[in-house]
């Protein structure tokens, strides 16, 4: 009893003093309002078995998992709407939480509702200072995309050699390329790149599916991975080709661009 | 009409100490083969604590249902088990120690042909299920369930096959073989196992003296299902087509030997809608129709067909309600059974009937709510009802075959992990049943209290 007595009261204080914290930190999607204080209960129950109670994702479970956990300390993302080395927005994060990531362990929570999910942002902005620190960076402008020819696609395979994708993703877009077996992450763990080849109508990449997803990969540049940023080096119309281009290295998926493709190569 | 009088109540009586040794056995089965719906195996798989999947276990969540729904599948391209370590193997074993108190108002002792309470109090176990679900591969999923309680011949409490987004839409879902009835509110997934409260009487209710070879909406079923879900599973629609057997394998509809030759029809469909602030509310609608035999056609004196089938019908509609960490289940039933099968009379005699014989039916319901204090501790309470419409036999007492029951209990979890579930699991539970005594012929009331380790590997 003098133990609890003992305790009772700096738990109490601790408790009251973290509570306003918590609350503090908000995420805002539309008319939709996150708190962390109402996050941390949901990562309790869907989060803290690869992430961890930390978030430093190191869960219980992620010794066994490949790709490992996100580290939500060091607040470096992937998917972004937002320049590299910046942090994501608000929607970038809610996106992420309902897409899912292909090919890891992390599911799509579209069943959880619109709130629950906002209210997971909010905590998870919780776990690392810069939340405090800094703002998200600007998104970046996805221009319309021009009209799939075969001369975006040629321009696009130019462009492929030219910047050198292939060193990772191999020429055929296997994700087979010379360099692939020594890339690793940022926390030194391996990682493989994206395989085009395998992609049928309901694949996805790690951040979406559409064209617009594609282009915003190439300028955003996957943080905390070898995929990086080719917003200072290529233009909005290179990039579209490219696009189209790479969408040709899918050839068991229907698109505009494998049709014109094989218009061109008469198969 | 003294002879019909004398016939009548003869019949009663006899009906009534069905009944009685009915809910009984009922209970003890129930208890003895609880099947408990929850995969530790999956846990592993995808490396989700339980609380991912269920409110508490083995209650599913939204996030759980869609699962579910799915095929077991995440639909992070690493559903098929190509994808998983060659020692994985999707298994899961389940058991409960526990202690209990059963106690049984006015029960008749031979010794003394006088009604007394019966208390009976031990240590015990539950039936032991053993229990294998997962992919075949991407879009096939699967699920074995052998059961056995000690002394119990095993028996499968599920086998099927399922094959998934047919037609690459979520909408179009085949499954083949024995399979829980798609109720959202499910038997097989809710908090309490003593032998009262451990099943819902709604979803198993028959009245006393009633034939009907049906076990109701909560028994496994043996058929073919479609199904379909929108991406989230908060819109979901089930159609099967079923054997008229009540699950039981060999075309064993009654008796033994292949009889059946009938079938059923069940259909559910319900639709979730988000309130903000409060979670995802979910209303459904379900209905099962079907046919059971009133005597047989034998060999050697064996049944070799089931003759003079006579119809049967469950339907209602249910709610299931979120209030943040409160949730409160509700359900509405309305049954029917045919007059022959209400009587328990061959329908190829129909003098057999009493007068003014009549289709039974009734009206029951229930609400059940969970508190979930947080993920590793759950409170729950119910109240249950069936009360009888009309009576198959208008000598019969307006009441017989009555219940009324509730159940309180908590279940805490002190391991839940992606490995294994532990919950220390408390319930009261009390049932009282109209007019069901043999000599005295009033209510007699069942308890149970249970305190047991419920355990999932």
């Amino acid at each position: 009893m003098k133990t609890i007595s003992k305790w009772s009261i700096p738990i109490l204080v601790f408790a009251t003093a973290l509570q306003p914290l918590l609350r503090a930190q908000e995420a805002k999607v539309g008319n939709l309002t996150g708190h962390a204080a109402d996050g941390k209960k949901l990562y309790r129950r869907y989060c803290v078995g690869c992430h961890g109670t930390l978030g430093d994702g190191n869960g219980e479970n992620a010794e066994w998992i490949d790709p490992k956990p996100r580290d939500f300390t060091v607040a470096t993302f992937k998917c972004r709407s937002t320049p590299t080395g910046t942090l994501p927005t608000d929607q970038d994060l809610y996106n992420s939480i309902g897409r899912g990531f292909y090919n890891s362990n992390m599911p799509h929570w579209d069943a959880l509702t619109d709130q629950n999910r906002i209210d997971l942002v909010a905590y998870i902005k919780t776990f690392s200072p810069r939340w405090k620190a800094e703002k998200p960076g600007d998104p970046i402008r996805v221009p319309t995309e021009p009209a799939v020819t075969t001369q975006s696609i040629s321009h696009g395979a130019e462009l492929f050699q030219k910047m050198e994708c292939w060193k990772c993703h191999g020429q055929q877009g296997r994700g087979d390329g010379p360099s692939a077996p020594t890339l690793t992450d940022s926390k030194d763990q391996p990682i493989r790149p994206y395989n085009f080849s395998d992609a049928t109508d309901d694949s996805r990449f790690k951040c979406g599916v559409t064209n617009s997803d594609l282009y915003r990969i190439f300028m955003t540049g996957v943080d905390g991975t070898p995929m990086p940023s080719f917003a200072d080096v290529i233009q909005p119309n290179d990039a579209w080709d490219l696009v189209h281009f790479l969408r040709t290295l899918q050839p068991k998926r229907h698109s505009k661009e494998n049709e014109i493709f094989h218009q061109k190569a008469g198969n | 009409m003294g002879e019909h009088r004398h016939y009548s109540q003869t019949r009663t009586i006899s009906r009534i100490a069905r009944s009685a040794v009915g809910l009984i056995l009922l209970g003890l089965i129930v208890l003895g083969s609880q099947p408990g719906y929850a995969i530790p195996a999956f846990a592993r798989k995808y490396g989700l604590p339980c609380s991912a999947c269920h409110i508490g276990w083995p209650i599913l969540n939204t996030f759980g249902q869609q699962f579910r729904d799915n095929g077991y599948q995440l639909g992070n391209d690493r559903d098929s088990p190509i994808y998983q370590d060659a020692s994985y193997w999707p298994i899961t074993f389940r058991v409960t120690p526990n202690w209990h108190v059963e106690s049984q108002s006015k029960v008749l002792i031979d010794q003394t042909n006088s009604e007394r309470t019966i208390t009976t109090t031990g240590f015990d176990l539950s039936g032991l299920d053993i229990w294998t679900a997962g992919t075949l591969y991407k879009n096939i999923s699967f699920s074995v369930l052998p059961s056995m309680a000690e002394g119990d011949a095993f028996h499968f409490e599920n086998a099927w096959v399922r094959f998934d987004n047919l037609f690459k839409t979520p909408w179009m879902n085949l499954k083949v073989g024995k399979f829980e009835l798609d109720m959202l509110l499910s038997q097989k997934r809710f908090l309490t196992l003593s032998n009262v409260g451990g099943f819902w009487y709604n979803y198993q209710f028959l009245p006393p003296g009633d034939s009907n070879g049906f076990g109701g909406i909560g028994d496994n079923q043996l058929g073919v299902e479609l199904s379909g879900h929108s991406k989230n599973s908060y819109a979901r629609y089930s159609i099967a087509l079923l054997s008229s057997v009540d699950g039981n394998p060999g075309l064993t509809s009654n008796g033994q030997g292949g009889t059946a030759r009938n079938y059923d029809v069940f259909a559910n469909v319900n639709e979730g809608f988000q309130v903000k602030g409060l979670g995802v509310q979910r209303v459904g609608l379900y209905g099962y129709v079907g046919q059971s035999p009133t005597y047989f056609l034998t060999s050697g004196g064996m049944p070799v067909q089931a003759q003079g089938a006579k119809s049967f019908s469950r339907v209602g509609a249910y709610g299931w309600w979120f209030f943040k960490d409160l949730d409160i289940e509700t359900l509405y039933m309305h049954g029917q059974d045919n007059a022959f099968l209400g009587n328990g009379v061959p329908a190829n005699d129909p003098a057999g009937l009493p007068a003014g014989a009549a289709g039974p039916s009734w009206n029951g319901g229930f609400v059940e709510a969970h508190y979930t204090v947080n993920p590793q501790l759950i409170f729950t309470g119910r109240y249950e009802l069936v009360h009888m419409s009309r009576q198959a036999n208008p000598t019969n007492p307006a009441n017989l075959g009555n219940v009324d029951s509730f159940t309180i209990g908590y279940r805490w979890y002190p391991i839940m992990l992606s490995r294994a579930g532990l919950a220390f699991h408390n319930e009261y539970s009390q049932a009282k049943t109209g007019n069901t005594s043999i000599l005295t012929m009033s209510d007699q009331t069942n308890r149970s209290v249970m305190i047991g380790f419920d355990f999932d590997y």
